[in-house]
């Protein structure tokens, strides 16, 4: 019992020194593990490989007017469609206030004659139907989701159905009069 | 204090009612296991191979996510996951080298079990679960070196399951089996990448035999002899720490070698990709079958080949009754201590010679040294249990210490 009484002769406050070194070495076993964590998880995120295909060339010269195309851009349909003069109308004179996601059509295109627009439904992530001339185009001339029948109209915009938001634009420029880079 | 307990203590005592789980724990490695109060710093090897176990399982999922088992696909994945993959250079080189270090820690355990004479009664049975994860370990890294598809990965499981044949009658029907085809190939592929990803988690259970089969008796301790009650001291927060210091040393090392040093234990030749056409100069496993294919090498006969590589793992099963000696600590065994060192010298000459030619000095001493391994094995131990005189043992773990200690 000798060492017993030395320590706490050299001590009389408590155990001080030893609850520094307990709590100092929890702290840094604790930052160490979080740091191997870390490592761990951000493997899962998108790879350098996956980041790099995250842009998506497209050609719309050979889109003919009121025809539609469908282009992959990371992984997820895009629609790209070629839009009618009375198409380009219908989608400006709605009135926005009677929207679900009130949106004007100016705010969802670059140039009016060319809508680009997500084709993944915001309501569960089916293909919207109306790409093809002989898909059904739904009540407001646009897409029409077959999974629980939402409908979009000539803007893309959400006007009947589950789906509570319009197609989503993705970031896109035009990098030439008929060429468009999307992502 | 208040005698009032706190709701937080009252939801913990309701669970624990029924289902004791923090007191299953605290029993395998907390304040209800009595462990030896002398227990030095070999001890601290079994807790590092269960921490490596779990390492190897955490990053190998993580590989597995990337990985593609398929023969065209493998090595371009295994290059994404180094390229491409965030940290993914991180978590293959510690899976890689985890390996190594996984072996590294299981050898010193198991030196440390010969030495302090671990394996004998009543621990049989633990040394047997023992060295049955030995064995489940290398079959495993063995496959887990095939899936990166490169040239070593495919000469390595052309020759080691090419063993296979030497089984008189049914070898060739056994190999056919194995690889799914007639050759190593995409089928035999597959089954590795299953399998390689099973038996991590048999080892994991047959792990958890190993710890249930250690607390009937309880640690041995570099004395051998049994501990008394009051020779024990509860495992947390003693053993804990200890390994929790160890810990910390080995992650230095183990790190510095992720980090530093990652391809040092490494075949560079595994970096071409798999060509069934072309064999390369030389066909070397990783470090730690060394000594065994040194052996499997020294025989100048196929199947006794086999025989005598299998046998040198197989004679570890029966260890406990080929040493003859009661005395458990080689600290009191003179000439086995000599034996034993001699042993550790063996084993090292025997890796040097796997990684050789098999011609000229290295044959010749991977010929002495399989000899000696079981010469060492099947005669040496049983003579000299008989015909050695051990130190006294002391009466119990307190009594050296304390007459050593003047009088207050």
């Amino acid at each position: 019992m000798a060492n017993t009484a030395h320590a706490h002769a050299a001590e009389p406050a408590g155990e001080t020194r030893r609850d520094f070194l307990l709590y100092t070495a929890t702290g840094v076993a604790a930052v160490g593990g979080a740091m191997m964590v870390w490592p761990l998880i951000d493997s899962m995120n998108p790879a350098a490989d996956t980041l790099s295909l995250s842009t998506t060339e497209v050609n719309v010269a050979g889109v003919a007017e009121g025809s539609r195309v469908v282009v992959m851009w990371r992984g997820t349909p895009v629609f790209v469609a070629h839009r009618t003069a009375a198409e380009i109308e219908a989608a400006e004179k709605v009135n926005i206030s009677e929207l679900r996601d009130p949106q004007k059509d100016e705010a969802r295109v670059q140039k009016p004659e060319f809508l680009i627009v997500s084709g993944v439904c915001t309501h569960l992530g089916c293909v919207p139907l109306g790409s093809k001339a002989t898909d059904p185009k739904g009540e407001f001339g646009g897409w029409f989701c077959p999974c629980h029948g939402s409908q979009y109209d000539t803007s893309g915009r959400i006007r009947l159905g589950p789906a509570p938001k319009n197609l989503e634009v993705p970031p896109y420029k035009f990098t030439g009069d008929t060429t468009v880079l999307i992502g | 204090m208040s005698t009032e307990k706190t709701r937080l203590q009252r939801i913990f005592e309701w669970h624990e009612a029924r289902l004791p789980l923090v007191g299953f724990i605290d029993h395998a490695v907390g304040t209800k296991y009595p462990a030896p109060k002398n227990l030095n710093y070999f001890w601290n090897f079994g807790f590092l191979a269960g921490f490596m176990l779990l390492t190897m399982i955490m990053t190998g999922v993580f590989l597995a996510m990337n990985y593609t088992a398929n023969i065209h696909m493998a090595f371009d994945s295994v290059e994404r996951i180094m390229r491409d993959v965030n940290f993914g250079w991180l978590i293959r080189y510690m899976h890689s080298n985890g390996a190594s270090f996984f072996f590294i820690v299981v050898y010193i355990h198991i030196f440390r079990g010969l030495y302090y004479g671990s394996y004998k009664s009543p621990r049989e049975v633990l040394w047997w679960i023992g060295v049955i994860i030995l064995i489940l370990m290398m079959a495993t890294a063995f496959m887990g070196y095939v899936l990166p598809w490169g040239q070593m990965s495919f000469w390595g499981a052309t020759v080691i399951t090419n063993l296979f044949t030497a089984i008189p009658v049914v070898g060739k029907a056994i190999t056919t089996l194995l690889w799914g085809g007639f050759s190593v190939d995409n089928p035999t592929l597959n089954r590795f990448f299953a399998l390689h990803f099973l038996l991590p988690f048999v080892i994991l259970g047959v792990v958890f035999l190993h710890i249930w089969a250690l607390h009937i008796p309880g640690s041995n301790n570099p004395l051998g002899i049994e501990a008394a009650p009051g020779d024990k001291i509860p495992f947390h927060p003693y053993y804990t720490a200890k390994d929790a210091f160890g810990l910390g040393v080995f992650l230095l090392v183990y790190f510095s070698v992720v980090f530093w040093a990652p391809n040092m234990l490494g075949d560079p030749v595994n970096y071409v990709k798999a060509n069934p056409l072309v064999t390369p100069a030389s066909i070397v496993p990783e470090w730690y079958l060394l000594p065994f294919y040194a052996i499997l090498r020294s025989i100048p006969d196929k199947l006794l080949g086999v025989i005598a590589m299998f046998g040198s793992l197989l004679l570890l099963f029966v260890l406990p009754w080929l040493d003859t000696s009661r005395i458990r600590s080689a600290t009191f065994r003179p000439i086995y201590k000599i034996l034993f060192w001699v042993l550790v010298v063996n084993m090292i000459v025997l890796g040097w010679c796997g990684a050789q030619h098999p011609e000229g000095l290295p044959l010749i001493l991977s010929r002495i040294g399989t000899f000696w391994y079981f010469f060492h094995m099947i005669i040496l131990l049983p003579v000299v249990g008989w015909i050695e005189t051990p130190k006294p043992l002391p009466a119990s773990i307190s009594q050296p210490v304390m007459a050593a200690q003047p009088a207050e």
